[in-house]
Protein backbone atom coordinates (compact mmCIF):
# COMPACT_ATOMS: atom_id res chain seq x y z
CA UNK A 1 0.00 0.00 0.00
CA UNK A 2 2.29 2.72 1.25
CA UNK A 3 5.34 1.04 -0.08
CA UNK A 4 5.39 2.43 -3.57
CA UNK A 5 5.64 6.00 -2.39
CA UNK A 6 8.86 5.55 -0.47
CA UNK A 7 12.03 6.52 -2.26
CA UNK A 8 13.72 3.32 -3.21
CA UNK A 9 17.49 3.37 -2.97
CA UNK A 10 17.77 0.50 -5.38
CA UNK A 11 16.47 2.71 -8.16
CA UNK A 12 19.26 5.13 -7.66
CA UNK A 13 22.56 4.63 -9.31
CA UNK A 14 21.34 1.70 -11.38
CA UNK A 15 23.65 2.96 -14.07
CA UNK A 16 26.78 2.59 -12.03
CA UNK A 17 25.55 -0.75 -10.77
CA UNK A 18 25.25 -1.97 -14.31
CA UNK A 19 28.76 -0.75 -15.02
CA UNK A 20 30.02 -2.71 -12.07
CA UNK A 21 28.15 -5.80 -13.12
CA UNK A 22 30.01 -5.55 -16.34
CA UNK A 23 33.30 -5.34 -14.52
CA UNK A 24 32.99 -8.89 -13.38
CA UNK A 25 30.55 -11.28 -11.82
CA UNK A 26 32.88 -12.19 -9.02
CA UNK A 27 32.78 -8.79 -7.34
CA UNK A 28 29.04 -8.81 -7.55
CA UNK A 29 28.85 -12.26 -6.09
CA UNK A 30 31.06 -11.50 -3.10
CA UNK A 31 29.15 -8.30 -2.54
CA UNK A 32 25.93 -10.23 -2.60
CA UNK A 33 27.24 -12.54 0.08
CA UNK A 34 28.51 -9.61 2.13
CA UNK A 35 25.10 -7.99 1.75
CA UNK A 36 23.40 -10.92 3.39
CA UNK A 37 26.05 -11.14 6.10
CA UNK A 38 25.49 -7.51 7.03
CA UNK A 39 21.76 -7.96 6.78
CA UNK A 40 21.67 -11.12 8.88
CA UNK A 41 20.81 -9.57 12.29
CA UNK A 42 17.94 -7.72 10.70
CA UNK A 43 16.80 -10.80 8.81
CA UNK A 44 16.83 -12.92 11.96
CA UNK A 45 14.93 -10.15 13.74
CA UNK A 46 12.41 -9.93 10.93
CA UNK A 47 11.74 -13.64 11.08
CA UNK A 48 11.87 -14.26 14.82
CA UNK A 49 10.51 -11.02 16.22
CA UNK A 50 8.13 -9.91 13.50
CA UNK A 51 7.10 -12.47 10.88
CA UNK A 52 6.69 -15.60 12.99
CA UNK A 53 4.88 -13.74 15.81
CA UNK A 54 2.57 -12.25 13.22
CA UNK A 55 1.69 -15.66 11.83
CA UNK A 56 1.35 -17.01 15.35
CA UNK A 57 -0.99 -14.18 16.27
CA UNK A 58 -3.05 -14.80 13.15
CA UNK A 59 -3.37 -18.44 14.13
CA UNK A 60 -4.17 -17.61 17.74
CA UNK A 61 -6.88 -15.22 16.68
CA UNK A 62 -8.87 -18.28 15.61
CA UNK A 63 -8.37 -20.02 18.94
CA UNK A 64 -9.36 -19.59 22.55
CA UNK A 65 -5.75 -19.51 23.74
CA UNK A 66 -5.38 -18.24 27.30
CA UNK A 67 -1.66 -18.87 28.02
CA UNK A 68 -2.46 -21.20 30.90
CA UNK A 69 -3.48 -24.20 28.85
CA UNK A 70 -0.68 -25.88 26.90
CA UNK A 71 -0.52 -25.40 23.16
CA UNK A 72 -1.58 -28.95 22.45
CA UNK A 73 -4.95 -28.37 24.03
CA UNK A 74 -5.68 -25.09 22.32
CA UNK A 75 -9.08 -25.15 20.75
CA UNK A 76 -9.72 -23.90 17.25
CA UNK A 77 -12.79 -21.71 17.44
CA UNK A 78 -12.91 -20.44 13.88
CA UNK A 79 -14.30 -16.97 13.53
CA UNK A 80 -15.82 -16.92 17.00
CA UNK A 81 -13.42 -14.26 18.29
CA UNK A 82 -14.17 -11.98 15.38
CA UNK A 83 -17.86 -12.63 15.69
CA UNK A 84 -17.79 -11.78 19.37
CA UNK A 85 -15.83 -8.64 18.69
CA UNK A 86 -18.23 -7.31 16.11
CA UNK A 87 -21.53 -8.49 17.51
CA UNK A 88 -21.53 -9.27 21.21
CA UNK A 89 -18.79 -7.28 22.90
CA UNK A 90 -20.02 -3.76 23.64
CA UNK A 91 -16.67 -2.80 25.17
CA UNK A 92 -15.03 -3.42 21.81
CA UNK A 93 -17.16 -0.95 19.90
CA UNK A 94 -16.94 1.45 22.77
CA UNK A 95 -13.15 1.37 22.58
CA UNK A 96 -13.31 1.90 18.82
CA UNK A 97 -15.49 4.96 19.35
CA UNK A 98 -13.21 6.35 22.05
CA UNK A 99 -10.15 5.87 19.87
CA UNK A 100 -11.77 7.39 16.79
CA UNK A 101 -13.01 10.38 18.78
CA UNK A 102 -9.58 10.86 20.23
CA UNK A 103 -7.83 10.67 16.87
CA UNK A 104 -10.38 12.79 15.00
CA UNK A 105 -10.17 15.63 17.50
CA UNK A 106 -6.62 15.50 18.79
CA UNK A 107 -4.74 14.88 15.54
CA UNK A 108 -6.08 17.85 13.51
CA UNK A 109 -5.75 20.21 16.47
CA UNK A 110 -2.26 19.02 17.18
CA UNK A 111 -1.23 19.51 13.57
CA UNK A 112 -2.85 22.95 13.47
CA UNK A 113 -0.98 23.95 16.62
CA UNK A 114 2.24 22.56 15.20
CA UNK A 115 1.83 24.44 11.93
CA UNK A 116 0.81 27.68 13.64
CA UNK A 117 3.75 27.70 15.99
CA UNK A 118 6.11 26.61 13.21
CA UNK A 119 4.99 29.63 11.15
CA UNK A 120 5.72 31.90 14.11
CA UNK A 121 9.08 30.34 14.79
CA UNK A 122 10.10 30.37 11.15
CA UNK A 123 10.88 34.07 11.36
CA UNK A 124 14.27 35.16 12.53
CA UNK A 125 14.03 36.88 15.88
CA UNK A 126 16.06 36.84 19.00
CA UNK A 127 15.67 33.80 21.13
CA UNK A 128 13.80 31.83 18.47
CA UNK A 129 16.08 28.85 19.05
CA UNK A 130 15.19 28.73 22.70
CA UNK A 131 11.49 28.69 21.90
CA UNK A 132 11.97 25.94 19.37
CA UNK A 133 13.58 23.81 22.06
CA UNK A 134 10.95 24.71 24.64
CA UNK A 135 8.12 23.68 22.35
CA UNK A 136 9.89 20.50 21.40
CA UNK A 137 10.61 19.30 24.92
CA UNK A 138 7.07 18.11 25.81
CA UNK A 139 7.10 15.97 22.69
CA UNK A 140 10.29 14.33 23.77
CA UNK A 141 8.86 13.46 27.15
CA UNK A 142 5.81 12.35 25.16
CA UNK A 143 4.74 8.92 26.25
CA UNK A 144 6.40 8.99 29.63
CA UNK A 145 4.54 7.87 32.69
CA UNK A 146 5.91 10.77 34.73
CA UNK A 147 4.39 13.35 32.42
CA UNK A 148 1.03 11.60 32.46
CA UNK A 149 1.12 11.48 36.26
CA UNK A 150 1.78 15.19 36.45
CA UNK A 151 -0.94 15.87 33.93
CA UNK A 152 -3.51 13.81 35.79
CA UNK A 153 -2.69 15.62 39.00
CA UNK A 154 -2.94 18.98 37.31
CA UNK A 155 -6.50 18.19 36.27
CA UNK A 156 -7.54 16.67 39.56
CA UNK A 157 -10.17 18.28 41.73
CA UNK A 158 -7.43 19.97 43.76
CA UNK A 159 -5.10 20.30 40.79
CA UNK A 160 -3.34 23.35 39.45
CA UNK A 161 -5.84 23.82 36.64
CA UNK A 162 -8.78 24.22 38.98
CA UNK A 163 -6.76 26.51 41.21
CA UNK A 164 -6.15 28.69 38.18
CA UNK A 165 -9.84 28.70 37.32
CA UNK A 166 -10.59 29.62 40.89
CA UNK A 167 -8.54 32.78 40.47
CA UNK A 168 -11.08 33.85 37.87
CA UNK A 169 -13.93 32.79 40.07
CA UNK A 170 -14.76 29.77 37.97
CA UNK A 171 -15.55 26.60 39.80
CA UNK A 172 -13.67 23.67 38.36
CA UNK A 173 -14.58 20.03 38.30
CA UNK A 174 -12.64 16.81 38.86
CA UNK A 175 -11.81 16.66 35.16
CA UNK A 176 -10.02 13.33 35.14
CA UNK A 177 -12.72 11.66 37.20
CA UNK A 178 -15.57 13.00 35.14
CA UNK A 179 -16.52 10.56 32.36
CA UNK A 180 -17.54 13.51 30.20
CA UNK A 181 -14.15 15.18 30.49
CA UNK A 182 -11.50 12.52 31.06
CA UNK A 183 -10.93 11.88 27.37
CA UNK A 184 -10.78 15.61 26.67
CA UNK A 185 -8.05 15.90 29.27
CA UNK A 186 -6.08 13.27 27.39
CA UNK A 187 -6.67 15.13 24.14
CA UNK A 188 -5.28 18.35 25.58
CA UNK A 189 -2.22 16.44 26.75
CA UNK A 190 -1.72 14.98 23.27
CA UNK A 191 -2.20 18.33 21.55
CA UNK A 192 0.27 19.96 23.89
CA UNK A 193 2.92 17.57 22.61
CA UNK A 194 2.95 19.12 19.17
CA UNK A 195 6.72 19.62 19.17
CA UNK A 196 7.70 16.75 16.89
CA UNK A 197 5.42 17.64 13.96
CA UNK A 198 6.31 21.29 14.56
CA UNK A 199 10.00 20.63 14.00
CA UNK A 200 9.16 18.75 10.81
CA UNK A 201 7.00 21.65 9.64
CA UNK A 202 9.87 24.03 10.34
CA UNK A 203 12.13 21.95 8.17
CA UNK A 204 9.50 22.03 5.44
CA UNK A 205 9.03 25.79 5.67
CA UNK A 206 12.73 26.30 5.16
CA UNK A 207 12.43 24.54 1.80
CA UNK A 208 9.91 26.98 0.38
CA UNK A 209 11.79 29.28 -2.02
CA UNK A 210 11.50 32.92 -0.99
CA UNK A 211 11.12 33.92 -4.65
CA UNK A 212 7.63 32.47 -4.57
CA UNK A 213 6.62 34.84 -1.80
CA UNK A 214 8.26 37.75 -3.59
CA UNK A 215 6.44 36.91 -6.80
CA UNK A 216 3.18 36.56 -4.89
CA UNK A 217 3.54 39.90 -3.16
CA UNK A 218 4.43 41.56 -6.50
CA UNK A 219 1.15 40.18 -7.76
CA UNK A 220 -0.51 41.89 -4.82
CA UNK A 221 -1.23 38.86 -2.67
CA UNK A 222 -1.70 39.58 1.01
CA UNK A 223 -0.47 37.50 3.92
CA UNK A 224 -3.45 35.16 3.97
CA UNK A 225 -3.44 34.72 0.23
CA UNK A 226 0.29 33.96 0.29
CA UNK A 227 -0.28 31.39 2.99
CA UNK A 228 -3.02 29.70 1.01
CA UNK A 229 -1.47 29.93 -2.45
CA UNK A 230 2.19 29.40 -1.62
CA UNK A 231 2.80 27.99 1.83
CA UNK A 232 0.07 25.36 1.97
CA UNK A 233 0.72 23.75 -1.42
CA UNK A 234 4.48 23.87 -0.99
CA UNK A 235 4.12 22.35 2.44
CA UNK A 236 1.59 19.71 1.46
CA UNK A 237 4.07 16.80 1.35
CA UNK A 238 5.16 17.62 4.88
CA UNK A 239 1.58 18.07 6.04
CA UNK A 240 0.81 14.71 4.52
CA UNK A 241 3.76 13.05 6.21
CA UNK A 242 2.79 14.49 9.60
CA UNK A 243 -0.85 13.60 9.11
CA UNK A 244 -0.10 9.95 8.42
CA UNK A 245 2.38 9.64 11.28
CA UNK A 246 0.26 11.46 13.83
CA UNK A 247 -2.88 9.53 12.91
CA UNK A 248 -1.11 6.23 13.36
CA UNK A 249 0.34 7.55 16.61
CA UNK A 250 -3.04 8.80 17.76
CA UNK A 251 -4.57 5.37 17.34
CA UNK A 252 -1.88 3.88 19.52
CA UNK A 253 -2.26 6.15 22.55
CA UNK A 254 -1.74 3.97 25.58
CA UNK A 255 0.41 5.34 28.38
CA UNK A 256 -1.62 8.41 29.28
CA UNK A 257 -4.89 6.48 29.20
CA UNK A 258 -3.38 3.74 31.32
CA UNK A 259 -2.05 6.16 33.91
CA UNK A 260 -5.18 8.27 34.05
CA UNK A 261 -7.43 5.30 34.63
CA UNK A 262 -4.97 3.16 36.55
CA UNK A 263 -5.16 0.61 33.77
CA UNK A 264 -8.93 0.28 33.68
CA UNK A 265 -9.98 2.67 30.93
CA UNK A 266 -12.23 4.44 33.40
CA UNK A 267 -13.98 6.51 34.59
CA UNK A 268 -16.90 4.54 33.14
CA UNK A 269 -14.75 3.36 30.22
CA UNK A 270 -14.41 6.93 28.96
CA UNK A 271 -10.68 6.50 28.26
CA UNK A 272 -10.80 2.89 27.07
CA UNK A 273 -8.48 3.33 24.10
CA UNK A 274 -8.21 0.45 21.65
CA UNK A 275 -4.72 -0.52 22.74
CA UNK A 276 -5.64 -0.31 26.39
CA UNK A 277 -8.62 -2.56 25.74
CA UNK A 278 -6.31 -4.97 23.94
CA UNK A 279 -3.91 -4.97 26.87
CA UNK A 280 -6.71 -5.63 29.35
CA UNK A 281 -8.15 -8.47 27.28
CA UNK A 282 -4.76 -10.07 26.65
CA UNK A 283 -2.82 -9.54 29.84
CA UNK A 284 -5.43 -8.99 32.54
CA UNK A 285 -8.20 -11.31 31.37
CA UNK A 286 -5.65 -13.60 29.67
CA UNK A 287 -7.87 -13.98 26.62
CA UNK A 288 -4.92 -14.02 24.28
CA UNK A 289 -6.77 -15.52 21.35
CA UNK A 290 -9.33 -12.76 21.50
CA UNK A 291 -6.63 -10.12 21.97
CA UNK A 292 -4.85 -11.47 18.89
CA UNK A 293 -8.01 -11.08 16.87
CA UNK A 294 -8.29 -7.50 18.11
CA UNK A 295 -4.68 -6.88 17.11
CA UNK A 296 -5.31 -8.12 13.60
CA UNK A 297 -8.36 -5.96 13.11
CA UNK A 298 -6.30 -3.05 14.42
CA UNK A 299 -3.53 -3.77 11.94
CA UNK A 300 -5.96 -4.02 9.04
CA UNK A 301 -7.70 -0.83 10.10
CA UNK A 302 -4.43 1.08 10.20
CA UNK A 303 -3.49 -0.37 6.84
CA UNK A 304 -6.81 0.70 5.33
CA UNK A 305 -6.56 4.19 6.81
CA UNK A 306 -3.01 4.61 5.52
CA UNK A 307 -4.11 3.39 2.11
CA UNK A 308 -6.99 5.87 2.09
CA UNK A 309 -4.58 8.66 2.99
CA UNK A 310 -2.24 7.74 0.20
CA UNK A 311 -4.98 7.39 -2.40
CA UNK A 312 -6.61 10.71 -1.49
CA UNK A 313 -3.20 12.32 -1.05
CA UNK A 314 -2.64 12.55 -4.78
CA UNK A 315 -5.44 15.11 -5.00
CA UNK A 316 -3.90 17.58 -2.61
CA UNK A 317 -0.26 16.74 -2.13
CA UNK A 318 2.01 18.61 -4.51
CA UNK A 319 5.56 17.66 -5.16
CA UNK A 320 7.46 20.59 -6.54
CA UNK A 321 9.74 18.42 -8.64
CA UNK A 322 6.70 16.96 -10.35
CA UNK A 323 7.83 13.51 -9.38
CA UNK A 324 5.37 11.13 -7.82
CA UNK A 325 7.36 10.25 -4.78
CA UNK B 1 5.69 20.14 39.34
CA UNK B 2 9.07 20.58 40.91
CA UNK B 3 7.35 23.00 43.27
CA UNK B 4 4.87 20.38 44.36
CA UNK B 5 7.60 17.84 44.86
CA UNK B 6 9.12 19.86 47.67
CA UNK B 7 5.86 20.79 49.37
CA UNK B 8 4.80 19.19 52.55
CA UNK B 9 1.73 17.00 52.44
CA UNK B 10 -0.35 19.65 54.10
CA UNK B 11 0.76 22.29 51.69
CA UNK B 12 -0.02 20.26 48.58
CA UNK B 13 -3.68 20.50 49.46
CA UNK B 14 -3.74 24.01 50.88
CA UNK B 15 -1.22 25.98 48.87
CA UNK B 16 -2.18 26.36 45.25
CA UNK B 17 0.80 28.53 44.33
CA UNK B 18 3.66 27.18 42.30
CA UNK B 19 6.28 27.68 44.96
CA UNK B 20 6.18 26.09 48.37
CA UNK B 21 6.12 28.32 51.42
CA UNK B 22 8.41 25.94 53.09
CA UNK B 23 11.02 23.85 51.35
CA UNK B 24 10.64 20.21 52.33
CA UNK B 25 12.91 17.73 50.58
CA UNK B 26 11.27 14.94 52.53
CA UNK B 27 9.23 13.79 49.55
CA UNK B 28 12.38 12.74 47.78
CA UNK B 29 13.43 10.66 50.75
CA UNK B 30 9.95 9.18 51.12
CA UNK B 31 9.62 8.45 47.42
CA UNK B 32 13.05 6.87 47.26
CA UNK B 33 12.17 4.47 50.06
CA UNK B 34 8.44 4.20 49.52
CA UNK B 35 8.49 0.54 48.51
CA UNK B 36 10.23 -2.47 49.90
CA UNK B 37 13.02 -1.61 47.50
CA UNK B 38 14.89 1.63 47.10
CA UNK B 39 13.86 3.59 44.03
CA UNK B 40 17.53 3.54 43.07
CA UNK B 41 17.07 -0.06 42.06
CA UNK B 42 14.49 0.98 39.46
CA UNK B 43 16.82 3.63 38.15
CA UNK B 44 19.63 1.10 37.81
CA UNK B 45 17.30 -1.27 35.97
CA UNK B 46 16.15 1.45 33.61
CA UNK B 47 19.68 2.67 32.99
CA UNK B 48 20.85 -0.83 32.16
CA UNK B 49 17.97 -1.54 29.78
CA UNK B 50 18.36 1.83 28.08
CA UNK B 51 22.10 1.67 27.66
CA UNK B 52 22.07 -1.88 26.32
CA UNK B 53 19.28 -0.89 23.95
CA UNK B 54 21.45 1.94 22.67
CA UNK B 55 24.29 -0.47 21.97
CA UNK B 56 21.99 -2.99 20.34
CA UNK B 57 20.29 -0.48 18.08
CA UNK B 58 23.49 1.26 17.09
CA UNK B 59 25.28 -1.92 16.09
CA UNK B 60 22.51 -3.91 14.47
CA UNK B 61 20.84 -1.02 12.65
CA UNK B 62 24.17 0.21 11.32
CA UNK B 63 24.96 -3.20 9.84
CA UNK B 64 21.56 -3.48 8.19
CA UNK B 65 21.67 0.09 6.94
CA UNK B 66 25.07 -0.44 5.33
CA UNK B 67 23.72 -3.43 3.46
CA UNK B 68 20.67 -1.51 2.26
CA UNK B 69 22.53 1.66 1.36
CA UNK B 70 25.66 0.33 -0.24
CA UNK B 71 25.71 -3.34 -1.10
CA UNK B 72 24.03 -4.94 -4.08
CA UNK B 73 22.48 -8.31 -3.51
CA UNK B 74 19.52 -10.25 -4.73
CA UNK B 75 16.08 -9.21 -3.52
CA UNK B 76 17.43 -6.07 -1.93
CA UNK B 77 14.51 -4.02 -3.18
CA UNK B 78 12.06 -6.48 -1.68
CA UNK B 79 13.79 -6.58 1.70
CA UNK B 80 13.95 -2.81 1.75
CA UNK B 81 10.24 -2.55 1.06
CA UNK B 82 9.55 -5.02 3.86
CA UNK B 83 11.76 -3.00 6.21
CA UNK B 84 9.77 0.14 5.41
CA UNK B 85 6.60 -1.87 5.90
CA UNK B 86 7.61 -2.84 9.43
CA UNK B 87 7.99 0.86 10.12
CA UNK B 88 4.23 1.16 9.99
CA UNK B 89 3.59 -1.91 12.10
CA UNK B 90 2.26 -0.93 15.53
CA UNK B 91 4.02 -2.58 18.44
CA UNK B 92 0.71 -3.49 20.00
CA UNK B 93 -0.04 -5.93 17.22
CA UNK B 94 2.99 -8.06 17.98
CA UNK B 95 2.97 -7.87 21.73
CA UNK B 96 0.73 -10.86 22.42
CA UNK B 97 2.57 -13.37 20.22
CA UNK B 98 5.96 -11.99 21.26
CA UNK B 99 4.97 -12.42 24.86
CA UNK B 100 3.93 -16.01 24.20
CA UNK B 101 7.13 -16.65 22.28
CA UNK B 102 9.45 -15.27 24.94
CA UNK B 103 7.44 -16.93 27.65
CA UNK B 104 7.64 -20.33 26.04
CA UNK B 105 11.40 -19.85 25.78
CA UNK B 106 11.42 -19.25 29.52
CA UNK B 107 12.66 -15.70 29.11
CA UNK B 108 9.77 -13.86 30.75
CA UNK B 109 10.58 -13.45 34.40
CA UNK B 110 13.52 -15.75 33.82
CA UNK B 111 17.07 -15.52 35.03
CA UNK B 112 17.55 -12.29 33.21
CA UNK B 113 14.10 -10.76 32.72
CA UNK B 114 15.31 -8.03 30.38
CA UNK B 115 16.07 -10.35 27.48
CA UNK B 116 12.60 -9.94 25.92
CA UNK B 117 13.19 -6.19 25.95
CA UNK B 118 16.74 -6.39 24.63
CA UNK B 119 16.82 -9.20 22.08
CA UNK B 120 14.66 -7.31 19.56
CA UNK B 121 16.93 -4.29 19.85
CA UNK B 122 19.97 -6.35 18.97
CA UNK B 123 18.20 -7.65 15.87
CA UNK B 124 17.60 -4.28 14.24
CA UNK B 125 13.84 -4.43 14.66
CA UNK B 126 13.71 -0.67 15.20
CA UNK B 127 13.19 0.03 11.52
CA UNK B 128 13.20 3.75 12.06
CA UNK B 129 16.87 3.76 12.90
CA UNK B 130 17.71 1.54 9.95
CA UNK B 131 15.85 3.94 7.70
CA UNK B 132 17.54 6.95 9.29
CA UNK B 133 20.98 5.48 8.72
CA UNK B 134 20.18 4.40 5.17
CA UNK B 135 19.16 7.96 4.39
CA UNK B 136 22.33 9.23 6.01
CA UNK B 137 24.65 6.82 4.22
CA UNK B 138 23.18 7.70 0.88
CA UNK B 139 24.70 11.12 1.50
CA UNK B 140 28.21 9.73 1.86
CA UNK B 141 29.98 10.13 -1.50
CA UNK B 142 30.17 6.88 -3.37
CA UNK B 143 33.58 7.85 -4.71
CA UNK B 144 35.01 7.00 -1.30
CA UNK B 145 33.71 3.43 -1.63
CA UNK B 146 35.05 3.19 -5.14
CA UNK B 147 38.46 4.48 -4.11
CA UNK B 148 38.64 2.00 -1.26
CA UNK B 149 37.53 -0.75 -3.60
CA UNK B 150 40.28 0.08 -6.04
CA UNK B 151 42.70 -0.08 -3.13
CA UNK B 152 41.52 -3.61 -2.65
CA UNK B 153 39.15 -3.17 0.26
CA UNK B 154 36.40 -5.73 0.70
CA UNK B 155 32.83 -4.85 1.66
CA UNK B 156 33.89 -5.33 5.27
CA UNK B 157 36.91 -3.12 4.80
CA UNK B 158 34.81 -0.36 3.28
CA UNK B 159 32.36 -0.64 6.13
CA UNK B 160 35.11 -0.55 8.72
CA UNK B 161 37.27 2.21 7.27
CA UNK B 162 34.91 4.39 5.25
CA UNK B 163 31.30 4.07 6.37
CA UNK B 164 31.73 3.49 10.09
CA UNK B 165 33.84 6.57 10.84
CA UNK B 166 31.70 8.78 8.62
CA UNK B 167 28.44 7.57 10.14
CA UNK B 168 29.11 9.02 13.54
CA UNK B 169 26.44 11.74 13.35
CA UNK B 170 23.78 9.18 12.45
CA UNK B 171 25.01 6.88 15.19
CA UNK B 172 24.85 9.64 17.77
CA UNK B 173 21.32 10.60 16.72
CA UNK B 174 20.28 6.96 16.96
CA UNK B 175 21.90 6.61 20.36
CA UNK B 176 20.19 9.68 21.79
CA UNK B 177 16.73 8.80 20.55
CA UNK B 178 17.20 5.17 21.41
CA UNK B 179 18.04 6.09 24.99
CA UNK B 180 15.21 8.57 25.44
CA UNK B 181 12.57 6.34 23.88
CA UNK B 182 13.58 3.34 25.92
CA UNK B 183 13.78 5.37 29.10
CA UNK B 184 10.24 6.62 28.47
CA UNK B 185 8.85 3.39 27.10
CA UNK B 186 6.12 1.91 29.20
CA UNK B 187 4.07 -0.60 27.25
CA UNK B 188 6.69 -3.26 26.64
CA UNK B 189 8.22 -2.89 30.07
CA UNK B 190 4.80 -3.21 31.65
CA UNK B 191 4.09 -6.39 29.75
CA UNK B 192 7.43 -8.13 30.17
CA UNK B 193 8.48 -7.25 33.71
CA UNK B 194 6.57 -9.01 36.41
CA UNK B 195 8.44 -8.88 39.69
CA UNK B 196 9.08 -5.78 41.73
CA UNK B 197 12.84 -5.98 41.84
CA UNK B 198 13.00 -6.08 38.02
CA UNK B 199 10.78 -3.04 37.51
CA UNK B 200 12.05 -0.12 35.52
CA UNK B 201 11.29 3.47 36.46
CA UNK B 202 8.09 3.91 34.40
CA UNK B 203 6.57 0.69 35.68
CA UNK B 204 7.59 1.54 39.24
CA UNK B 205 5.97 4.96 38.95
CA UNK B 206 2.61 3.37 38.30
CA UNK B 207 2.88 1.71 41.71
CA UNK B 208 2.24 5.15 43.15
CA UNK B 209 -1.06 5.34 41.30
CA UNK B 210 -2.12 2.05 42.78
CA UNK B 211 -1.86 3.63 46.18
CA UNK B 212 -3.77 6.78 45.37
CA UNK B 213 -3.95 7.72 48.99
CA UNK B 214 -3.27 11.41 49.24
CA UNK B 215 -0.12 10.83 51.24
CA UNK B 216 1.71 9.48 48.20
CA UNK B 217 1.23 12.52 45.99
CA UNK B 218 4.35 14.32 47.19
CA UNK B 219 6.67 11.32 46.82
CA UNK B 220 5.03 10.47 43.50
CA UNK B 221 5.82 13.93 42.18
CA UNK B 222 9.33 13.76 43.56
CA UNK B 223 10.05 10.50 41.77
CA UNK B 224 8.39 11.75 38.58
CA UNK B 225 10.74 14.72 38.62
CA UNK B 226 13.73 12.45 39.07
CA UNK B 227 12.59 10.13 36.31
CA UNK B 228 12.42 12.99 33.83
CA UNK B 229 15.87 14.19 34.79
CA UNK B 230 17.95 11.93 32.51
CA UNK B 231 15.83 12.82 29.48
CA UNK B 232 16.01 16.47 30.39
CA UNK B 233 19.77 16.37 30.74
CA UNK B 234 20.10 14.57 27.43
CA UNK B 235 17.92 17.21 25.92
CA UNK B 236 20.04 20.05 27.26
CA UNK B 237 23.22 18.41 26.10
CA UNK B 238 22.03 17.45 22.64
CA UNK B 239 19.19 19.80 21.84
CA UNK B 240 20.79 21.15 18.68
CA UNK B 241 21.41 17.65 17.45
CA UNK B 242 17.94 16.44 18.43
CA UNK B 243 16.21 19.19 16.51
CA UNK B 244 18.49 18.64 13.52
CA UNK B 245 18.06 14.92 13.77
CA UNK B 246 14.32 15.19 13.62
CA UNK B 247 14.60 17.70 10.81
CA UNK B 248 16.65 15.51 8.55
CA UNK B 249 14.88 12.30 9.24
CA UNK B 250 11.38 13.06 10.38
CA UNK B 251 12.03 11.13 13.56
CA UNK B 252 9.24 11.11 16.05
CA UNK B 253 9.65 12.42 19.56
Amino acid sequence: MALTTVPDPTRRGTGSARARHGAGGRIRQSEGLAGYVFLSPWLVGLMAITAIPMLLSLYLSFTNYDILTPFSEVEWVGLANYERMFTSDPSYWHAVRVTLTFALVAVPLKLAAALGVALLLNRAWRGVGLFRSLFYLPSLLGGSVALAIVWVNMFNRDGAFNSMLALFGIEGKPWVNDPDWALETLMVLAIWQFGAPMVIFLAGLKQVPTELYEAASVDGAGRWRQFRAVTLPMLSPVIFFNLVLETINGFQGFTAAFVLSNGTGGPVDSTLMYTLNLYIKGFTDLEMGYASAMAWVFLIAIGVITAVFFSTGRFWVHYSDGEDR
Amino acid sequence: MIGTSVKSQQEIVSNIGLLPKEFTPGNYVDGWTNFDLSFGRFFLNSAMVSLLTVVGNAVSCLLAAYAFARLRFRLRGMWFAIMIGTLLLPGHVLIVPQYILFRSLGLVGGEWPYLPLLIPQFLATEAFFVFLMVQFMRGIPRELDEAAKIDGASAFGIFRHVILPLSRPALVTTAIFSFIWTWNDFFRQLVFLSSLEDYTVPVALTLFIDSTSQSAVGPMFAMSVLSLLPVFLFFLAFQRMLVEGINTSGLKG
